[in-house]
C-alpha cells in the first residue's frame, strides 16, 4: 500500500511520519501531484495558522488537487479545519470539503482557556475510523478553533460546547485531535484509517 | 472532559538528561530517549526537553535528539533552549518537536512571539518564565536560566507575552524549584485567573499532595516535575490514580 503526507508548511508532518514509523508503515512525504494523485491513502496534517497554510497550498495548486482526490484522504488538525468552507482563523476561505464552519473557541469565563490544550474524550462515534475504541476514549487536542457540529460529524467532543472532534464526508476523514500523538488509540485509528 | 496535565520535564546537556537543585548542582539522571519512552508508556500526558548546553554544536544536538524522541514515543513534546529565530523553531518542528518553549530571547526580543505565532501558531509557542518572590512580595523574572534578575513583574510580562500570541505559559517559581516544598499555588493561581492560556507550574512538586493543591489551589492547567519522576520517588500511575481519587480529571 502507498501512503503518501502531504508536504506543506505545517509543522508536524515528521509526527505523523514517525507515526506511521512506529506502526511498521512506510510513508512518503510529497508535494508532487502525481505522487498525491496516485496513492492509496493520503494523510493532510497541519498545526499552524490557516491563512498562511492556504496561502501555501493555492500558491502550489495543492488547494485544487486535495479537493479533487479520489481515495481515502484523514486531514488531521488544521488539516481538518482546512477542509472545512471558512475558518475565522484570520478571516480564511478554506477547501469547502465538509460545509462546517470552523469558529474561534470564545469562553464568556477567563478559567476557561484557549486554546483548548491537552487530553479530551471523543463521544458519539460513528465511522469505521473509530473501529475498537471505546467511547470516551482520550485523544490530544491542541486547538483555538474549532468545526462546528454538522451533518458530517462523526465524533464530538465538549469543550465550552459540543464540536466536531471528527468529520466524514464520502472518502473525505478529518479529525481535529492529533492521533499520531494520543498514545495508543490514536494508533489504532491510524491503523483504522489505513485499513479503510 | 478537559483533563489536567501530568509532565515529567527532561532538563538536556549534551544530549543527556541533568536536574539542577535551585538552578545549580547538575546531577545526571539518565538517556533522555529511554526517559521519555518510559514516562509516555506510564501515562505521562506530555513531555518537556529544555537545552541547556551552552556549546555550539547545541543547535545540531538537539535536532538530532528531537527527532530520536519523535521516533520514539507517542505522546506530545515541547522543545525550548537557545531558540532565537524562526529557523531555530522550523527545524526543530521538522525533527518532530510539537511546541517550542522561549524564555529569555523572547523577554529580549518579544517580536518573536509575535513572528512564531503568526508563523506556526500561538499553539506551539509556550512562554517559560523563571520567576523569583523577593521580599517585598512581588514576583519577578529572571533570564539565562535563573541567573539574571529584571525589574519585570511576572505577571506582567506574562499578560505581555499572551497578547503578542503565546498560547501557553510555563511558570518556574525559583523559589520553590529542587525544594520538594510544592507549587508557587498564589502566582500561578494569579496567572491562570487573569490569562486566557493555560499554565503550566513547575517548581516544587515533592508529593502527591502538592499536585493535588496545584490544580486546586494553584488553579493550574498542568504541572511539571523532574526530578520526581527521575528518580523515582513518584510513579505517574500511582500519582494520577491518587489525583482522580480526588475528583480532578486525569487520563488513564
Amino acid at each position: 500500500m502507498d501512503t503518501v503526507i502531504i508536504q506543506y508548511n505545517a509543522g508536524n508532518i515528521q509526527s505523523v511520519l514517525y507515526a506511521l514509523e512506529r506502526i511498521g508503515v512506510t510513508a512518503q512525504v510529497t508535494d508532487d501531484p502525481k505522487k498525491i494523485k496516485a496513492a492509496d491513502k493520503v494523510i493532510f496534517p497541519g498545526v499552524g495558522e490557516a491563512s498562511t497554510a492556504m496561502q501555501y497550498l493555492k500558491e502550489r495548486q495543492l488547494d485544487q488537487l486535495i479537493v479533487s482526490l479520489k481515495q481515502p484522504v484523514l486531514g488531521i488538525c488544521l488539516g481538518m479545519q482546512l477542509m472545512c468552507a471558512y475558518s475565522e482563523e484570520n478571516n480564511t476561505e478554506c477547501l469547502g470539503i465538509f460545509n462546517e464552519q470552523v469558529k474561534q473557541f470564545k469562553p464568556d469565563n477567563i478559567s476557561i482557556k484557549v486554546p483548548q490544550m491537552g487530553w479530551n474524550t471523543i463521544t458519539h462515534l460513528q465511522s469505521n475510523l473509530f473501529k475498537g475504541l471505546d467511547e470516551n476514549s482520550y485523544a490530544y487536542f491542541v486547538h483555538g478553533y474549532y468545526a462546528s457540529i454538522g451533518k458530517h460529524t462523526i465524533a464530538q467532543t465538549n469543550y465550552i460546547l459540543d464540536y466536531s472532534s471528527a468529520l466524514q464526508k464520502d472518502n473525505f476523514y478529518g479529525v481535529q485531535f492529533h492521533p499520531e500523538k494520543s498514545a495508543k488509540a490514536g494508533e489504532q485509528i491510524i491503523q483504522n484509517f489505513l485499513s479503510i | 472532559m478537559l483533563t489536567k496535565r501530568i509532565i515529567p520535564c527532561l532538563d538536556i546537556k549534551d544530549g543527556r538528561t541533568v536536574k539542577g537543585v535551585n538552578f545549580e548542582q547538575i546531577r545526571d539522571a539518565g538517556d533522555p530517549v529511554e526517559l521519555a519512552a518510559l514516562y509516555a508508556q506510564q501515562g505521562a500526558d506530555e513531555l518537556v526537553f529544555l537545552d541547556i548546553t551552552a556549546t555550539v554544536e547545541r543547535r545540531k544536538t538537539l535536532s538530532e535528539l528531537v527527532n530520536k524522541v519523535a521516533h520514539k514515543i507517542n505522546i506530545p513534546f515541547t522543545v525550548g533552549g537557545g531558540i532565537k529565530t524562526e529557523e531555530d523553531v522550523s527545524i526543530l518542528l521538522q525533527n518532530g518537536a510539537d511546541k517550542i518553549s522561549i524564555n529569555t530571547s523572547a523577554f529580549n526580543n518579544p517580536s518573536i512571539i509575535k513572528s512564531f505565532a503568526k508563523n506556526f501558531g500561538s499553539q506551539c509557542v509556550v512562554l517559560a518564565i523563571d520567576a523569583k518572590c523577593e521580599a517585598n512580595g512581588n514576583w519577578y523574572v529572571y533570564l539565562n536560566g535563573g541567573r539574571v534578575k529584571t525589574d519585570k513583574l511576572v505577571e506582567d510580562w506574562a499578560k505581555e507575552a499572551v497578547d503578542l500570541g503565546a498560547g501557553e505559559i510555563l511558570l518556574t517559581s525559583m523559589n520553590h524549584d529542587g525544594t520538594k516544598q510544592g507549587f508557587a499555588l498564589d502566582i500561578t493561581a494569579k496567572l491562570s485567573e487573569t490569562l486566557p492560556v493555560p499554565i503550566i507550574a513547575s517548581g516544587g512538586g515533592g508529593n502527591e499532595q502538592h499536585f493535588l493543591d496545584v490544580f486546586t489551589k494553584g488553579k493550574a492547567d498542568a504541572a511539571l516535575a523532574a526530578s520526581i519522576f527521575h528518580y523515582k520517588e513518584i510513579a505517574i500511575p500511582d500519582l494520577k490514580s491518587y489525583l482522580h481519587h480526588h475528583q480532578i480529571p486525569v487520563r488513564f
